[in-house]
């Protein structure tokens, strides 16, 4: 290959020198891609099809494909069992794993209160910091600095919102929906 | 301000260069970079590394300046006033068709400006489509198709009762020759493929695929706007029917493109919107069209984008195809080399016969946060289906991220992406 042209010329350019050492990872990636949030992605909880449940939906990003069903076990008003099934980045991943452990033994009108708080924490608003109720999903306030990333740790919090839309005891058939 | 351009390669010339002539050290990477402002730009703090120009290239000065000169001195509306000024804007508009048609070996009479490939693809399916494809017929598309030489051949089929057949894509990511030539057997009506894959980079067999359709009895729609940024186009040797590209793929502006088509096929072929422009007489007990192209230009048309269009296509034919595809395989062959070299990343698509377009996967980080790290970086490629998820479905895939390389990338952007690469591995505390 006729490498020589590029060998000398390249470190002039404004481009980055290759086979420099390591590049320190940007604070922002450290804060975005925190250790708790790479275990939801890589360790789902509740990553599974319930045998019984009252409410499921399928909502999918078209632009990047990800996908999340959500599939929740409500009795009376409180949910008694949730788990989701999907694909997609390590965002909408575990954002959807998190939402799974923080909504089971909620009533969905707790489960939308925490919907709100946690939407508002990605859209800048740092007071549901101070909430133990996020738990966790504190994690995810990273997210806030990535604006095209919102959208994928809302993903599974936006089933969330139109099941309980649909309104509590029914069972709403799959919708594929956005 | 014009950049210095005495020191590029002197176009090709007539009857084409010898491609052995021109090798990766004409290639004065430098000079070719000066003439991208925005190349001199930082994202996140580093300096921008632009890779992907498969979604949109970079424009240069030069067809910016035109733009620009086109309204400050030339802006009027075409082919109506009789002023000097519409003189002077329908001489611009119609000069930029006439270097388009000569660069792609045709007349400027089957020459039609559209808002880009897919608009193109859209007017064939809508127009050639409604005249004469009916409920019995077949239109053949492969599934390596983009999704604009693909849903609107789902809307004809919807329209018409008409059946749509998908030709296969081997597991390298080239076209199924065999499959093709089944499809061919049901005598399709229309036969639809890309000339270059947007996502795997695979050039396919052009002037081989047009005639065996034609033999077949097809008409053939060629996707051309992954190819003409790449690669002269000459429509009679390819042989298709219809070949669609766009300018913002070629260092033009966006909103314009154009389709080619056989003068005998653009002439019986109906309007495809109406309005000003396009007609010879308009009176309440009808109308009649004007001559094509301009029968298919309906309203005022995107006069700039058409000028800047023209500019794009003389900057690059200026710049010379043998001295950008001995760039641009030099580069591709570099970065399939330092590609290979990484644990954990699968690429997908042939390592032969291709661009320099590359769609991977990085063991288990999605392309969404691959794509968002390597942007911290200032390192900017695309994750997701590319508008391809028939492709993916195919490869079992819901996306990839992908770099594509063009005539102002360099080797040190290739080594930019792998150390991003590295740094994403890191992010994630290895690969799974």
């Amino acid at each position: 290959m006729s490498s020589a042209v590029y060998r000398d010329d390249m470190n002039e350019s404004n481009t980055p020198t290759p086979g420099a050492t390591d590049r320190a990872i940007p604070a922002s990636l450290d804060s975005l891609y925190q250790e708790v949030i790479l275990d939801h992605y890589r360790r789902p909880r509740n990553k599974t099809a319930l045998e019984e449940p009252t409410h499921t939906i399928t909502m999918n990003n078209p632009l990047c494909g990800d996908v999340i069903e959500l599939l929740l076990r409500v009795e009376g008003s409180e949910i008694v069992e949730a788990g989701f099934l999907g694909r997609g980045c390590s965002i909408s991943q575990a954002s959807a794993s998190m939402l799974t452990g923080r909504v089971i033994g909620k009533t969905l009108g707790e489960a939308a209160e925490l919907s709100a708080k946690f939407t508002r924490l990605l859209h800048g608003d740092p007071s549901p910091l101070a909430d133990a109720d996020l738990g966790d999903l504190r994690a995810l306030a990273g997210v806030s600095k990535f604006p095209v990333r919102i959208k994928c740790a809302l993903l599974g919090w936006n089933c969330l919102e139109e099941l309980v839309d649909d309104g509590a005891g029914s069972t709403s058939p799959a919708t594929p929906s956005e | 301000m014009e950049a210095d351009r005495s020191h590029l390669a002197p176009p090709p010339s007539v009857g084409g260069s010898d491609p052995a002539v021109a090798t990766e050290a004409d290639w004065d990477i430098e000079a070719v970079r000066a003439q991208f402002p925005i190349l001199s730009r930082e994202v996140h703090g580093h300096p921008l590394v632009y890779l992907d120009s498969a979604a949109s290239a970079q424009p240069p000065l030069r067809v910016l300046d035109r733009i620009d000169r086109y309204y400050r001195e030339q802006h009027a509306n075409v082919h109506r006033g009789a002023h000097q000024l519409s003189a002077e804007a329908t001489e611009a508009y119609e000069n930029a068709r006439a270097t388009i048609a000569d660069h792609i070996g045709a007349d400027s009479d089957e020459v039609v400006f559209t808002r880009g490939t897919t608009e193109s693809i859209n007017l064939v399916a809508a127009s050639w489509g409604s005249r004469f494809v009916g409920a019995d017929d077949i239109v053949a598309l492969t599934k390596m198709e983009h999704h604009s030489n693909f849903v609107p051949w789902q809307l004809l089929a919807e329209r018409t009762g008409a059946r749509l057949r998908f030709v296969d894509v081997t597991p390298e990511g080239t076209l199924d020759l065999e499959d093709f030539d089944r499809a061919l057997e049901d005598r399709p009506k229309i036969v639809a493929f890309m000339h270059v894959s947007n996502s795997l980079g695979t050039i396919n067999p052009v002037s081989d695929l047009t005639e065996r359709a034609r033999a077949a009895g097809a008409i053939t729609v060629v996707d051309g706007a992954q190819a003409a940024p790449h690669m002269p186009i000459d429509v009679q040797g390819l042989g298709p029917d219809f070949y669609a590209f766009s300018a913002h793929k070629m260092c033009g502006p966006t909103g314009i493109g154009a389709l080619w088509g056989r003068r005998e096929l653009l002439d019986d072929m109906p309007p495809y919107q109406g309005g000003g422009e396009m007609i010879s007489e308009v009176t309440t007990a009808g109308s009649s069209w004007a001559a094509v192209p301009h029968k298919f230009e309906a309203g005022t048309p995107n006069i700039a984008g058409a000028i800047g269009f023209g500019e794009a296509v003389r900057f690059l034919s200026e710049l010379g195809f043998d001295g950008l595809a001995a760039h641009e395989h030099d580069l591709a062959a570099y970065a399939l080399a330092r590609l290979d070299e990484v644990d954990g990343l699968t690429l997908y698509g042939p390592r032969e016969d291709r661009t320099s377009v590359f769609s991977f996967t990085y063991g288990d980080i999605h392309p969404h946060d691959l794509s968002t790290i390597l942007d911290q970086n200032g390192i900017a490629i695309r994750a997701g289906h590319h508008c391809n998820q028939p492709l993916m479905d195919r490869f079992g895939l819901s996306g990839t991220a992908r770099a594509s390389f063009y005539l102002y990338s360099t080797r040190a952007e290739v080594d930019a992406l792998i150390e991003g690469l590295r740094m994403a591995a890191r992010v994630f505390g290895g690969l799974s």
